[in-house]
């Protein structure tokens, strides 16, 4: 078994290695390095990157994105919850409440991103209609915010904290529920000490989940804060692009990354399969 | 308290999907503005005369295809040797892969492929593309088809070598067999994943290789379009189903 | 007295049966009223509407003569332990049984828990969590979260259909002595006849969603009213269109005297069960009748001809 095993996880293993591992070492040795005259890399080794990060400037830009996906989970957490208990009550219809919630998470992120730059653009649907009914003279600025972000953000990773709830929430047992009515508590009693408190890994999971990919979101402030939001996403991408900065953005998407294995540590591993 | 939560979950579903029914129904308008002038194919039929999407679009396709074939090979036989032994490095890489931000990923494959062109004289273009994208769906196909392979016993292989198979005419004849519609259901999932990709995808291909995201993108960054409403809704529907579909394969 | 807890004329329909058909009882205050009957006979639903977890199609619930329909379950003063337990994993025994107090805002919590918790001698095992306990502590904890809010009725859901045989008859004489010293009233649902025929003050034995018969447990099981009710409550041999219960059956070699029936028969087998013998004959008429007989009254053999005989005070008629 052991030689066939060898050969069947033989690829995966290469892959993984050549067009993972490698360029994320790559770009830890990148972080370590100085640029040079025109984008250029080379000596000397220096820890300049990573205290970089430290300036006000880039600063600003952590704790900004820091406070977005933390928005962005708690905004998430408080409206996935009820949704989540809806579909455990579902009876039958169980089944397709969670395909109707995990069918536009797999539908074109991109596309999806776009649908609310038609609603809230300058001629956009929303403006629009304001506008028909004589509302309003002018559009209102409703895109290239972060509001408009951290709805984006909200609306993309809002499964990521439904299905893990939902899971959670189905895994109890129902009947605890009408132990603790029975019990004499009132429905909010029932919420926050016996269906909050054993779902916990759930909304712990999906924290997870949400908080990870907001904290490194590209596409959603690119798209929808326009050139006038600036998060880490954007900033990795900025350095690799047009400031061809590449030693500072490897520190800054390395830090990232800590950041990320960080939380995952936290994050029993089972949990990332309820996602699919 | 149940009409409460009725009432909310039809609000949070209509959060989900309005804007996006809006996005299709407004590919519709005959007129190029956001004001409703009747119902008219023409952004239909300007997509489909436009040359430059015609051509991301066949580009999409064929990257999609390659890496799906690919990722599911390689991600269906490390899901079945996964599941005869763990190894804690494999699925701690697979897993962390499938948490790493899209763009920390993109400037990573960007800085390798700009070392290896140093070193070996390659070029982006559609390879580094299928290659970037089988790195990302591997850990898809694994999930899926690891959950299938958890619903399976031992005992059915053993059983045929009990019988006299190999541990090859073993996993050929019997776990195979049995696997395919969660192999079916990963590569539809590779799928859709490869073909919506912009970020990695944006940073790691060639200028002979725009793919339909960053035609889309590109678009939408220039501003209004109903052509891009049309083409979304296009992409809307056939991944639409193509999810449902592989949700359907994995339930069987 | 008047009752504690009344149903009048209660009805459960789902769209695909009627699960509660008309039920209508009784409960006075301090005693063990015992609902049996077989799976599916409405006896859990019955329970379900009085403890306010589901609403009745019809019909009333009322509790110490004032209607509860409307009432949800956290504004009834009725306590139900579920079949499962329902202890909360995530709380402590202690934090199980104070559970109901806090709710209620009441006074004496410390006072109130450590006293129910040493009626049902669990004292020193506050800080366990219910998966470091065994069944029979489970059990205990469940009682004891109810009785602690001194309800006017305590609703028990098979509560011991999850304890291994053994278990099972040492906490059915904990129950029975739990009600005495408490004096409250339980309203206990079971499908085990023995169960409630041992436990109970009353018994009333459901069937399709009706109640057939209710009355003190020597009554229902010696005056059935309806063939369901005495099968369901023990076996039972019909002999010319009357109902005789195995152990008021007797065999015996010759004609019996005075004051007993008696018919012609033939044994069949006899089969020792350790407590008893039991004998299966054929009377002439080709009817089969089976005999519970102590084993000092000695073995009969196959084919040996005997007089199968009784006491016309336990003959069981029916209408």
């Amino acid at each position: 078994m052991n030689r066939l095993r060898f050969w069947f996880l033989a690829p995966a293993r290469l892959w993984m290695a050549l067009l993972f591992a490698a360029p994320l070492a790559i770009v830890a040795a990148y972080s370590l390095l100085t640029r040079g005259a025109y984008g250029g890399l080379g000596a000397p080794w220096t820890l300049e990157n990573y205290r970089r990060l430290w300036d006000p400037l880039y600063a600003a830009i952590v704790g900004r994105s820091i406070l977005m996906a933390g928005a962005a989970t708690a905004i998430c957490l408080v409206l996935a919850f009820p949704l989540a208990l809806f579909m455990t009550r579902a009876g039958p219809r169980k089944n397709l409440y969670l395909q109707l919630v995990i069918l536009p998470f797999w539908t074109s992120f991109l596309v999806r991103t776009y649908a609310w730059q038609f609603l809230l653009r300058d001629t956009g649907l929303i403006n629009s209609l304001l506008q028909g009914f004589g509302l309003i003279d002018g559009p209102l600025p409703l895109l290239y915010n972060y509001g408009t972000v951290l709805l984006g953000l909200v609306y993309s990773y809002l499964p990521f904290m439904v299905l893990p709830i939902y899971a959670a929430l189905e895994r109890m047992d129902h009947t605890l529920v009408e132990a603790a009515a029975d019990l004499g508590a009132r429905p909010w009693a029932t919420l926050t000490r016996v269906l909050v408190p054993l779902s916990a890994p759930g909304l712990w999971a999906g924290s997870v989940l949400v908080f990870i990919p907001c904290l490194g979101a590209y596409l959603t402030p690119d798209l929808l804060g326009g050139g006038r939001t600036v998060l880490l996403g954007n900033l990795v991408q900025n350095q690799f692009t047009t400031a061809r900065d590449w030693p500072f953005g490897a520190a800054v998407s390395l830090a990232v990354m800590a950041a990320v294995i960080a939380l995952v540590v936290l994050l029993p591993r089972r949990r990332s399969g309820e996602l699919l | 308290m149940r009409r409460w939560l009725s009432l909310y979950a039809a609000l949070a579903l209509a959060f989900l999907y309005l804007p996006l029914a809006t996005l299709a129904a407004f590919s519709f308008n005959a007129s190029r503005f956001t004001v409703w002038e009747g119902f008219s194919l023409r952004w239909y039929a300007a997509a489909l005369r436009d040359p430059q999407l015609i051509e991301a679009c066949w580009n999409s396709l064929l990257i999609a295809a390659a890496a799906t074939l690919l990722s599911t090979a390689i991600g269906t036989l490390a899901a079945y040797g996964l599941w005869k032994r763990g190894s804690a490095l494999l699925s701690g890489a697979l897993y962390l892969s499938l948490v790493t931000p899209e763009i920390v990923m993109g400037v990573a494959l960007l800085a390798f492929f700009q070392f290896a062109f140093r070193w070996f004289g390659w070029r982006l273009g559609l390879h580094t593309v299928i290659m970037a994208h089988v790195a990302f769906s591997i850990a898809f196909v694994v999930i899926v088809v690891a959950a299938r392979l958890r619903t399976f016993s031992s005992t059915l292989e053993e059983a045929a070598m009990d019988l006299g198979a190999s541990e090859w005419q073993a996993f050929r004849h019997v776990t195979l067999p049995l696997l395919r519609p969660g192999i079916a259901a990963a590569a539809l999932l590779a799928l859709t994943v490869s073909f919506d990709d912009y970020v990695i995808t944006s940073l790691v291909a060639g200028v002979d290789s725009e793919t339909l995201p960053m035609v889309i993108y590109a678009m939408a960054r220039r501003g209004a379009s109903p052509v891009i409403n049309a083409i979304s809704t296009l992409v809307l529907v056939v991944f639409g189903a193509l999810i449902v579909w592989s949700a359907r394969l994995r339930e069987t | 007295m008047a009752p504690v807890l009344e149903l009048r004329n209660l009805v459960k329909h789902y769209p695909a049966h009627r699960a509660v058909d008309g039920v209508s009882l009784a409960v006075p205050r301090g005693r063990f009223y015992s609902l049996v009957g077989p799976s599916g006979c409405g006896k859990t639903t019955t329970l379900r509407l009085v403890a306010g977890f589901e609403p009745p199609t019809s019909g009333e619930v009322l509790l110490n003569g004032e209607c509860v329909n409307h009432r949800r379950p956290y504004e009834r003063s009725v306590s139900t332990v579920f079949q499962n337990y329902a202890l909360f994993p995530h709380l402590t025994v202690w934090g199980n049984v104070e559970f109901g107090l806090r709710r209620r805002g009441a006074k004496d919590i410390e006072k109130r828990v450590g006293q129910a918790l040493e009626l049902v001698q669990l004292t020193g095992k506050e800080g366990r969590y219910p998966a470091q306990l065994s069944g029979g502590e489970r059990q205990r904890v469940a009682l004891a979260r109810s009785l602690v809010l001194e309800p006017d009725v305590l609703l028990l859901d098979e509560p011991l259909a999850a304890l291994d045989p053994n278990l099972r008859k040492q906490m059915r004489a904990e129950l029975k002595a739990l009600q005495r010293s408490t004096g409250a009233t339980f309203l206990f649902v079971t499908h085990d006849q023995e169960e409630a025929l041992s436990l109970s003050d009353q018994v009333a034995v459901m069937n399709l969603g009706r109640i057939e018969q209710s009355g003190a447990p020597e009554e229902v099981y010696l005056r059935p009213r309806t063939r369901f009710v005495a099968g369901f409550l023990g076996s039972l041999n019909w002999i010319g269109g009357i109902g005789l219960r195995p152990e008021a059956t007797r065999l015996m070699r010759s004609a019996p005297g005075d004051g007993m029936r008696s018919a012609r028969a033939t044994v069949v087998e006899s089969v020792f069960l350790g407590n008893c013998i039991q004998v299966r004959a054929r009377l002439e008429t080709g009817e089969e009748a089976v005999a519970e007989l102590p084993r000092h009254n000695g073995s009969f053999a196959s084919g040996e001809a005997v007089h199968l005989c009784w006491n016309p005070p336990d003959e069981i008629h029916f209408p």
